[in-house]
């Protein structure tokens, strides 16, 4: 165990800590503010995987990743749609909903996958930009300024979202529909738009999220790419108290947690392959245990709302 | 919206005080609204015609009080002036222009404000962040919150409605929280004020509050309208009453010379009995005994701090206070659904303490809980399966392990006639019947199994007057040992056969035997005053002290409810004219 730990070993782990922690900020980026006005999208897995299609199909047959990125967020944000539809127009119950879209996004994606692209393995993803003055500096240099730019955009996500929540008036919006939608409506809040907002930027980020993964981090497509990343997610936002600074360190700690499994089974030590890789679910169980009765949970959240039932 | 823009970025202009001067400029800095008025007002539901060709006016300068039972179509006539529904006949004019509201919005920039019964604030968010909500910021997509709390302290001011604008919602008082209400309605340039019922939820002194607040806005030129069902309220804060009764006005009348038996007669159609009959106790050995009883609340708090108290054979004790001081800690406790941290609970005299809630009914213990649909019923089990839920498993409703239906059918019956609960068929989901049916239902259901020993918990909260009035008539019923009701019900469905006479005297024998001992719990003073031999005031959790029927005014119990000793309260004369009470 004793070269476990030695100093590259240790940088490797924070920097690839920090690297994967970018699916996670976006896709629980945008399920929070879902989640803050109301509703709960269990299918941004399905979204991520969309999203790590589309993103990796248009990216590997245009050439140009950006346009792959487009793409994914677009195709992310018609899902999210269309989950806003299902549970804020028609009022279906949200976790049900969720998850139909989950499998429509695991089935959708696999089935497109097999039919379009047999043959292609692997893209050469964003680059790595190593940030003038700030990468050169020993060690932290190479952790923290030398990444790809959607794990730059991720942690930039974190502020701006937690200024948008607390700071704009479209943040109070949300926070006030996702507590007392009634109280909104008689102030003229229209509780259904906020939720159409909120729901479809979380499937964009959900989609970037997993475009993120395909074009960005590992670079391929495989069927069920994503691996539950997208329910950790979910998680994380109960984690992190529904605050982006909350979500920040879950994310934080979840990718770690993952990057130190990795090593161990790399490094070969005497642990059941099986049990490391299940380390980050154990975490996730653990964590929704102590975090499900957390009172700054939004009241309304999966309530269904009507007008005039006060 | 671009008009709330404006208003939010203005400067509040001219203060007037309350010196009763009439202004073109009210003190928010809105014009005043002349008039507004509801002409033929249709508007219906699924099954219900809610309101049916309504006629109403509200003046600037004037509170004009909405008079009516639940359900008479009060708050429905006034979700139509806030926009919140369209009337489905009829015109909404504004100093004589008519106007469509698609939603509250519209309302609000037409100048109309509604403070809701069940208060439309976020608890989580700060008072500033409610009033800022769903206003336009002068900033754009950036909140002003330092502006508008400047322009909310001002209007504050202006208004004498004291308040923090940087706390959170959640942990002020209820009253405290209705004036974050007037302020939010007010800083949107409110110049018109519905109120619907906003006294529900307030102490006594509160309420004189409330009132000197919307006086000095009625002479200041807002026009009010103040909906309530409290008839003595009513004739104190009014200038004009309007009542409503099955979605139709059934009379209007200046205040000035109302009265309140007319008032009720109109509401309920027929005449009420507004004071009760109470013959002298005739019973007194202690049934219910509390020996320094200490009870953690839902927060691990102790809600209930040390509570004695005896409750005697054939006497209701009433049981007054604010909401929250432990009254629903102590009503579980007694009935066995809490835990007793300390002391001991004695029901005729064997201790009970920790016994489970089915041995305490065993002993003679009936409970009418505070939430009805939460814990006194099932809504979608039937009327009949609702009445048999303790006794499901007992004798005669039960052979063996299956259901004698047929008994069942036939107490169920019984039961909702001799309690006069309206309700299609005893199979009907009790959902479906209004809140004062299962209200007479459950109290029904527990009287019927002839306690000793009552714990009603607000028996009539949310319940018409009509209903209230029966519901009051069955529990002074029982203090009297009246069996009269139950009796002649059972006449009528036995009709002349032989078995009448001695299944009638059976029932009054047994009644007579057992002189039923009631704790009145209520948060309505009139109520209890009502009803209760002696009233118990209830504080942070402990007896601040007992006193009889007419011993103590409203305002002297009201400070006892504030927490002021009883010798304290007792001493302080009562003012000369003061609150509906001893002006009507």
């Amino acid at each position: 165990m004793g070269d476990l730990f030695t100093l590259p070993v240790l940088l490797g782990i924070i920097y690839y800590g920090i690297r994967f922690a970018t699916p996670y900020l976006f896709a629980a980026i945008g399920e929070t503010f879902a989640q803050r006005s109301g509703v709960l999208n269990l299918g941004v897995e399905g979204m991520m995987l969309m999203g790590a299609y589309t993103g990796f199909y248009v990216a590997a047959t245009s050439g140009n990743l950006w346009a792959g990125l487009l793409a994914a967020a677009i195709v992310g944000g018609l899902m999210g749609l269309l989950m806003a539809v299902i549970s804020v127009t028609f009022q279906a119950t949200q976790g049900i909903s969720g998850i139909g879209l989950h499998i429509l996004g695991l089935g959708l994606s696999t089935l497109l996958f097999t039919t379009t692209m047999t043959g292609v393995a692997t893209i050469i993803g964003f680059p790595s930009i190593r940030i003038p003055l700030l990468g050169d500096i020993p060690y932290i240099g190479d952790i923290l300024f030398n990444h790809n730019v959607l794990v730059y955009t991720a942690f930039l996500l974190v502020p701006i979202s937690n200024w948008i929540l607390y700071k704009t008036t479209f943040g109070l919006q949300v926070r006030a529909v996702g507590q007392s939608p009634q109280a909104a409506d008689t102030l003229g809040v229209s509780v259904k738009k906020i939720r159409y907002i909120t729901v479809t930027l979380g499937g964009v980020l959900a989609g970037i999220a997993g475009a993120s993964l395909s074009i960005a981090l590992i670079n391929v497509f495989q069927e069920n790419l994503t691996n539950g990343m997208g329910f950790i997610a979910v998680a994380l936002v109960y984690f992190g108290a529904w605050r982006p600074y909350g979500v920040l360190l879950g994310s934080l700690l979840f990718s770690f947690v993952n990057a130190f499994q990795q090593w161990v089974q790399l490094k070969g030590v005497a642990i059941p392959a099986d049990v490391a890789v299940m380390m980050p679910y154990i975490l996730t169980i653990v964590v929704l245990a102590f975090s499900a009765r957390r009172s700054t949970k939004p009241a309304a959240l999966t309530k269904k709302f009507e007008r005039g039932e006060a | 919206m671009v008009q709330a823009l404006c208003r939010g970025a203005f400067p509040v202009q001219g203060c007037l005080g309350g010196d009763g001067a009439m202004s073109e400029l009210l003190s928010n800095g809105q014009p005043q609204i002349k008039e507004v008025r509801a002409v033929n007002i249709v508007k219906r539901f699924p099954g219900v015609l809610a309101n049916d060709h309504v006629n109403f006016d509200v003046k600037a300068g004037e509170i004009h009080a909405l008079l009516g039972e639940n359900g008479a179509g009060k708050s429905t006539l006034m979700r139509q002036l806030y926009g919140l529904y369209q009337p489905d006949e009829g015109q909404i004019l504004i100093d004589g222009v008519e106007h469509h509201f698609h939603s509250p919005k519209d309302a609000i920039k037409a100048g109309i404000g509604m403070i809701h019964q069940h208060f439309m604030l976020v608890p989580e968010l700060t008072v500033v962040e409610n009033v800022a909500l769903g206003l336009k910021s002068s900033r754009g997509f950036v909140l002003d919150l330092d502006v508008v709390e400047k322009r909310l302290c001002s209007l504050a001011e202006q208004y004498g409605l004291k308040i923090d604008p940087k706390a959170s919602v959640w942990q002020l008082a209820v009253g405290e929280q209705q004036r974050v209400e007037i302020l939010k309605a007010l800083y949107r340039g409110a110049a018109v004020l519905i109120l619907d019922e906003p006294t529900a939820v307030l102490t006594p002194q509160e309420v004189d509050d409330l009132f000197i607040t919307l006086r000095q806005m009625a002479a200041e030129g807002h026009a009010l309208v103040f909906i309530s069902h409290k008839l003595h309220e009513v004739l104190a804060i009014s200038s004009r009453i309007t009542v409503l009764r099955d979605g139709r006005v059934a009379g209007e009348r200046p205040t000035r010379g109302a009265t309140k038996e007319e008032l009720a007669q109109m509401m309920v159609g027929r005449p009420v009995i507004l004071q009760y009959e109470m013959p002298p106790l005739n019973c007194g050995d202690p049934l219910l005994r509390v020996e320094d009883l200490i009870v953690k609340g839902d927060r691990g708090v102790d809600s209930v701090a040390g509570l004695s108290l005896e409750l005697r054979a054939g006497e209701i004790l009433g049981l007054a206070g604010v909401s929250g001081n432990g009254q629903r800690e102590l009503a579980e406790a007694l009935t066995g659904l809490r835990p007793v941290r300390h002391g001991k609970v004695f029901l005729n005299a064997k201790d009970m303490t920790h016994a489970s809630p089915i041995q305490r009914m065993a002993e003679g213990l009936s409970y009418i809980p505070e939430e009805r649909m939460k814990d006194g019923a099932i809504r979608d089990f039937s009327v009949a399966d609702n009445m048999i839920l303790q006794d499901h498993d007992k004798s005669p409703y039960v052979h063996s392990i299956f259901f004698d239906f047929n008994a069942i059918k036939k107490d169920a019956k019984r039961l909702v006639e001799a309690y006069n609960v309206k309700t299609p068929t005893i199979d009907t989901p009790i959902k479906n019947l209004s809140g004062g049916n299962i209200q007479k239902l459950i109290m029904a259901r527990e009287l019927w199994r002839r306690p000793n020993v009552l714990i009603a918990s607000q028996p009539t909260r949310g319940v018409d007057i009509g209903a209230s009035e029966y519901i009051h008539q069955q529990l002074l019923g029982q203090r009297n040992g009246d069996l009269m009701v139950e009796s002649a019900a059972v006449q009528r469905r036995l009709g002349d056969q032989g078995t009448v006479q001695s299944e009638v005297q059976g029932l009054l024998k047994k009644r007579r035997e057992t002189c039923l001992a009631t704790l009145l719990i209520s948060e309505d003073l009139d109520e209890i005053r009502a009803l209760a031999d002696r009233i118990a005031v209830i504080y942070e959790g402990k007896i601040v002290g007992i006193v009889d029927r007419d011993e103590a005014t409203i305002e002297q119990l009201g400070l006892m409810m504030a927490g002021v000793s009883k010798e304290e309260a007792l001493a302080i004369k009562k003012p000369a004219d003061r609150g509906g009470e001893s002006t009507h």
